[in-house]
């Protein structure tokens, strides 16, 4: 089994979760309460990695991160680095490409917070964001724990945009599932076989888990 | 500390309905009533007054200070207004404990006394979903109070309790509220509940405020018919219960006794009386004992309609609203001799 592989995966799939679950609560925050009315178009908009193919995403996050985009040029400039084909890179078109999975159970949780719960915070002289903090996280707890826990799993498996942005560079850039390609492409049908099996078990366990959060096997979060 | 709370503001909501109210309350009647029938636009002028809705125009002002003027555009947000604000359903946090919950934004050393006051002090581990109504309601009161308000805002806080806790829930929030030493505005379509509660009303129909007053002037002298209709045209009478048995209450009103359906009530209370419920007759000796009858002399007599108003004097003033044709009948006059009579399932007891 290629260990190399899967240990670039693990790290890219947990530095990714981090990623989004910072970035992608506030989006989910905002899609959730802002009165705008065209914030549909930014739901889309965090939706269409959902639909397009995997290659057409990275086409574009290879070109937005290239050393000729104003993007990977400042980026090149400070660094001193470039972005495509390095383990950065592949973190910045992780991020884009899980973003839907971190926001949409995250927006939904939030949605499901009684609003009375948070006008009886205000008027008890608590700010807005410790009443998020202290109301909305925890009883959004379940949906935010399912956003990490599919964008952990999404990243893992992921194979278009890794080739797309990050190729095919042994610790840096290949992650399991081009391991598995490399391995059937050179014939080792055996390690393939491995390292597919490890991914499956891993996959079914996370979904497993999700999905008994979500029934409440375990009485973690008191219910709301 | 007597302060006055002024609200004058216009608010129009999505489903069109336009609320524009002029309300003055001064703060020194612990307990102001805002009465209403459902739909008047209660709740939203209690959720304007706390800041969870701006208005489109007009001023809130507490004790002078502005908390939302259109004109200056001055809107203080609900966290600096600290008007503890009382759900229907009391929205206590579902993931904390009652003591948690109380504790939310005050000193957990102040809260331990509270949780005792309120009678709570036993559930203080327990999840709001594993309390009742009554306690959850109590819970929700000492959790605003934690807070110290200067205001508290109480959104129909018996409505969601079954009818027999009710009873017993009212006298505990009237008690409660009195003792709390901070004014609150309570909402409710209730008349009972009105005068259990209130020291001070506010009729509010349809977006307006029809009139605002002590509980027993506006119950008394409705400011117009409209307001009539809503609070129902009553007789409140301060009574004192002087003795009871088998089922049955004695009240005395001025000098007169009259019987009611006992509910457990003692001392100084009102006897209500709707004014439809009150007959009138010259001859008393034709009438059943399990009847009130008080004798009185006609003040006045009023034609509404199809309808009379007759105000008598009874050693109290008394208003029975009876069909013009049987004043007719009985060729009333101001001045007569008669006897009023009420069924003892008339007379409503309010503490």
């Amino acid at each position: 089994m290629d260990w190399q592989a899967i240990w670039l995966s693990i790290r890219l799939a947990s530095l990714t979760t981090l990623i989004l679950l910072a970035i992608g609560a506030p989006i989910a925050f905002w899609l959730t309460y802002s009165p705008r009315r065209w914030k549909f178009l930014v739901e889309a908009v965090v939706a269409l990695p959902l639909v397009l193919p995997p290659t057409v995403l990275g086409f574009y996050v290879l070109l937005a991160i290239g050393p000729r985009s104003p993007l990977g040029a400042l980026y090149g400039r400070i660094t001193g680095s470039m972005l495509p084909f390095s383990f950065q890179g592949l973190l910045v078109a992780s991020v884009l490409y899980s973003m839907p999975f971190t926001v949409q159970p995250i927006s939904a949780a939030f949605a499901a917070v009684d609003r009375r719960l948070l006008e009886a915070s205000w008027c008890l002289g608590v700010s807005r964001f410790d009443t998020f903090r202290r109301v909305i996280v925890p009883l959004a707890m379940p949906g935010i724990a399912t956003g990490a826990i599919l964008s952990f799993a999404h990243t893992l498996g992921e194979f278009g945009v890794v080739l797309m942005v990050g190729g095919n560079i042994p610790g840096v850039t290949r992650t399991v599932s081009i391991s598995i390609y490399d391995q059937v492409q050179s014939l080792n049908y055996g390690g393939a076989l491995q390292t597919s099996l490890f991914l499956v078990g891993v996959s079914f366990a996370v979904l497993a888990i999700t999905y008994a959060l979500q029934r409440r096997v375990w009485a973690i979060w008191p219910a709301s | 500390m007597a302060g006055e709370l002024i609200c004058r503001c216009r608010k129009r909501l999505a489903s069109g309905f336009e609320l524009s109210a002029a309300l003055h309350v001064p703060l020194e009647a612990p307990v102001t009533v805002l009465f209403g029938p459902s739909g008047a636009g209660k709740t939203t002028l209690l959720r304007l007054i706390a800041g969870l809705e701006r208005p489109d125009e007009g001023r809130i002002a507490l004790n002078g200070v502005t908390w939302c003027d259109s004109e200056s555009g001055i809107f203080v947000p609900p966290q600096q207004r600290r008007a503890g604000f009382l759900f229907q359903d009391y929205a206590l946090f579902p993931h904390m404990t009652v003591a948690e919950n109380v504790a939310y934004a005050a000193e957990p050393a102040g809260t331990r006394k509270l949780l005792e006051t309120f009678g709570v002090a036993d559930l203080a581990g327990r999840l709001p979903r594993a309390i009742s109504g009554g306690q959850q309601q109590r819970v929700a009161l000492a959790r605003a109070l934690a807070a110290r308000p200067a205001l508290l805002l109480l959104d129909e806080p018996l409505s969601a309790l079954d009818a027999p806790t009710r009873q017993r829930a009212r006298h505990d929030l009237r008690r409660l509220l009195s003792e709390s030493g901070v004014p609150a505005i309570v909402v409710t379509h209730d008349r009972m509940e009105a005068i259990a509660l209130g020291d001070w009303m506010a009729v509010m129909i349809a977006g307006a405020i029809r009139q605002a007053g002590p509980v027993r002037e506006v119950f008394q002298r409705p400011a117009d018919a409209g307001v009539a209709e809503s609070v129902g045209v009553e007789n409140v009478l301060p009574a004192r219960v002087t003795d009871r048995h088998s089922g049955l209450l004695s009240l005395q009103v001025g000098s007169v006794h009259l019987a009611a359906v006992d509910g457990g009530e003692t001392g100084e209370v009102f006897a209500c009386i709707r004014a439809e419920d009150v007959a009138l007759t010259r001859d008393p000796a034709r009438t059943s004992t399990a009847r009130n009858c008080m004798a009185g002399r006609v003040q006045s007599i009023v034609f509404e309609g199809p309808l009379a108003r007759v105000e008598l004097d009874c050693g109290f003033p008394l208003v029975a609203v009876v069909t013009a044709q049987s004043v007719t009948e009985m060729a009333l006059q101001a001045g007569d001799a008669l006897c009023a009579i009420v069924k003892t399932t008339s007379v409503h007891v309010a503490e």
